[in-house]
């Protein structure tokens, strides 16, 4: 049976995915252009006896919150943007250190600062490597409503399965826009479990019977073990998790054009719209784990690279990373906080 | 003391039941507030029997050397924002106990907000804060709590006149009553009453309960055994031990 479409904005989405999810708590405080994902949770807590919702002091307090529910075995999330994403990273840091399954989506609007409230691509690095660590988390980057809704379920699910920290980093344009969705039903629920209250019968003379968990170390020795183990554990769920898109009306064209989320669908459309045959579009879904085997497979032949974002350095950092020792030429087309049209592409293609 | 003498029989005499063995001797300084007010709260906890439905949140600062005292559930956050996890875990779970147990820096000045509003909010959850009048993991700085005239490693001539009474503050900024008290650590009968109650009141399902101790810091203060008492006699001047009720 065909799921039906339904006409909704980003915002609104991320609350339907969320509860196809499996998603029970949500904690987080008013930032545009991310506020309404709490407004719209707030409604479906009003109906819904099993919901929990907190409308914290601040992003802190919101990231932690999770962070304690989650310990007990809710699927919790929030939602922030810019100057809340960075104080939010204290709790991510937390998250990253104890493999913590926190699920946020990020709405990224115009930095630094206060900046604009309305859209950018420039929260790639903070949200991808925020926070004291080296960035042991996953983050997904749609490119249209539907995508959003679909990486928000795998972001619950690849979070539970793999416990590390989880985002879709989104941003204004998305989440402000109306577009047709399909409500697709999850295929698989990886299922949520408590970490700490496990249960309330337990052998109080057996240490082994009870959750002590820390992130200080004492030694240099502890803080490089727990650091080895968690690069490990990440480095071996890398290939599963990443993931990208390539996309072109001709499978011989030179260019590649590297773009990610909103900005890879104006790619695309620019491509249709002018019918070029001399460009491709490598578009990575996840931005963190790098998809860098299928970027180096996508490579082949190619004479020129042109990375597109609205953010000065920020995918262009990635790309120069994973592609190193390439003799590629890169060009680049960057906004930062400024949005990309189709029509724009199009005169840098022609 | 060395760990072969710490048979069951022993300890039990001595310990609460709840207190894990493997981590003793504790990480404390010797002549530290801290292990007294462990001590009350882990024999309430055997009293009301709730070891296994207790979620014990700690702090950074000295609270964090408190991360695997217990069995007990526990859980070690960041600088500050202990109240919010035992927030999150409260709403998540009604049913558990839940304690934040945080330094006077941690709940005073970089955690002050998640304390005033859990406070505004009346979220059903206990907050014990350990006042030692410094930051004593980082080596004595001055802290809210300092007292006029307190040599500190950052009021080396001596703290200003301005201090911080937080369980007043935390009485007085809600009219919806909630059950606060200032205990100390040379009373550890009283503490104990107060922090039971503080449970209790969280059991029952009344809103925020919060106890704040007067807690021996011979390390930062440099004092000896009696420039220690003489120095929490001060203290105690300056912040009256008792109930601080709104009832
Ligand atoms: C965000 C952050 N800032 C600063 C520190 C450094 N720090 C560790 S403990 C501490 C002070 C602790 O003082 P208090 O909360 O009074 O607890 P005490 O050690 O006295 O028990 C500070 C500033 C930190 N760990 N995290
Ligand atoms: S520094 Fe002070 S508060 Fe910390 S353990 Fe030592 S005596 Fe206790």
């Amino acid at each position: 049976m065909k799921n039906k479409k339904i006409l909704i904005t980003g915002n609104e989405i991320v609350v339907k995915a969320a509860l196809a999810a499996g998603a029970q708590a949500y904690f987080g405080y008013p930032i545009t252009p991310a506020t309404e994902i709490m407004t719209e949770w707030d409604k479906e807590y009003e109906t819904r006896k099993k919901l929990i919702f907190l409308q914290t002091e601040d992003e802190m307090s919101a990231g932690f919150a999770m962070i304690g529910s989650i310990l007990t075995g809710v699927k919790a999330f929030t939602a922030t943007a810019g100057p809340g994403n960075i104080l939010m990273q204290d709790a991510f840091a937390m998250a990253e250190a104890m493999r913590i399954p926190t699920v946020a989506i990020i709405g990224q609007r115009g930095g630094p600062s206060t900046g604009s409230v309305i859209y950018s691509q420039q929260e790639v690095t903070l949200t991808a490597f925020g926070g004291n660590g080296e960035g042991y988390r996953i983050v997904y980057s749609p490119s249209n409503i539907q995508d959003l809704y679909d990486q928000i379920i795998k972001a619950f699910n690849v979070a539970w399965k793999y416990r590390f920290p989880t985002f879709v980093l989104t941003d204004g344009y998305t989440l402000k826009t109306r577009a047709l969705v399909e409500l697709k039903k999850p295929k698989t629920l990886v299922k949520s479990y408590p970490l700490v209250l496990k249960s309330k019968i337990r052998n109080s003379s057996q240490e082994s019977n009870y959750e002590n968990l820390n992130n200080t170390f004492t030694t240099e020795e502890e803080c490089f073990k727990v650091n080895t183990n968690l690069l490990t554990a990440f480095n071996k769920i890398k290939d599963k998790i990443a993931e990208s898109e390539s996309y072109s009306l001709n499978k011989q064209a030179k260019t590649l054009i590297i773009a990610h989320g909103i900005v890879a669908s104006s790619v695309k459309q620019a491509l249709n719209d002018s019918n070029s045959k001399k460009v491709k579009l490598f578009r990575p879904i996840t931005i963190h784990p790098f998809p860098d085997q299928n970027l180096k497979k996508a490579l082949l032949g190619i004479k020129k690279i042109i990375v597109i974002e609205t953010a000065a350095n920020q995918l262009l950092k990635l790309v120069k990373e994973n592609i190193y020792g390439e003799k590629i030429p890169i060009e680049t087309y960057c906004r930062p906080g400024l949005g990309i049209s189709p029509e724009e592409i199009i005169e840098l293609i022609k | 003391m060395p760990k072969k003498s710490l048979n069951k029989h022993n300890s039990n005499l001595a310990w609460p039941k709840c207190w894990k063995h493997s981590s003793k001797p504790h990480k404390f300084c010797p002549g530290c507030g801290h292990p007294i007010v462990l001590k009350m709260l882990g024999e309430i906890i055997d009293e009301l029997k709730i070891q296994n439905n207790t979620l014990f949140g700690v702090d950074i600062g000295c609270s964090l050397l408190a991360w695997d005292f217990f069995n007990i559930d526990t859980v070690q956050t960041h600088h500050g924002r202990t109240v919010p996890v035992i927030v999150g875990a409260k709403k998540s779970r009604p049913d558990a106990l839940c304690i934040a147990y945080v330094g006077d820096g941690g709940a005073y000045a970089i955690g002050a907000q998640h304390l005033v509003n859990s406070r505004i909010r009346n979220d059903n959850i206990t907050t014990i804060v350990i006042n030692n009048a410094n930051y004593g993991m980082t080596g004595g700085q001055d802290a809210p709590t300092s007292i006029p005239g307190q040599i500190t490693t950052t009021t080396i001539n001596g703290a200003d006149k301005f201090y911080m009474k937080g369980p007043e503050m935390v009485a007085n900024i809600s009219d919806i009553p909630a059950y606060v008290a200032r205990g100390t650590v040379d009373n550890p009968i009283q503490l104990k009453m107060f922090l039971k109650k503080a449970l209790e009141w969280q059991i029952q399902g009344k809103g925020f309960s919060f106890v704040e101790v007067l807690s021996f810091c011979p390390t930062n203060w440099k004092t000896d055994a009696k420039d220690t008492l003489a120095f929490l006699n001060k203290l105690k001047k300056i912040y009256p031990v008792g109930e601080i009720n709104n009832i």
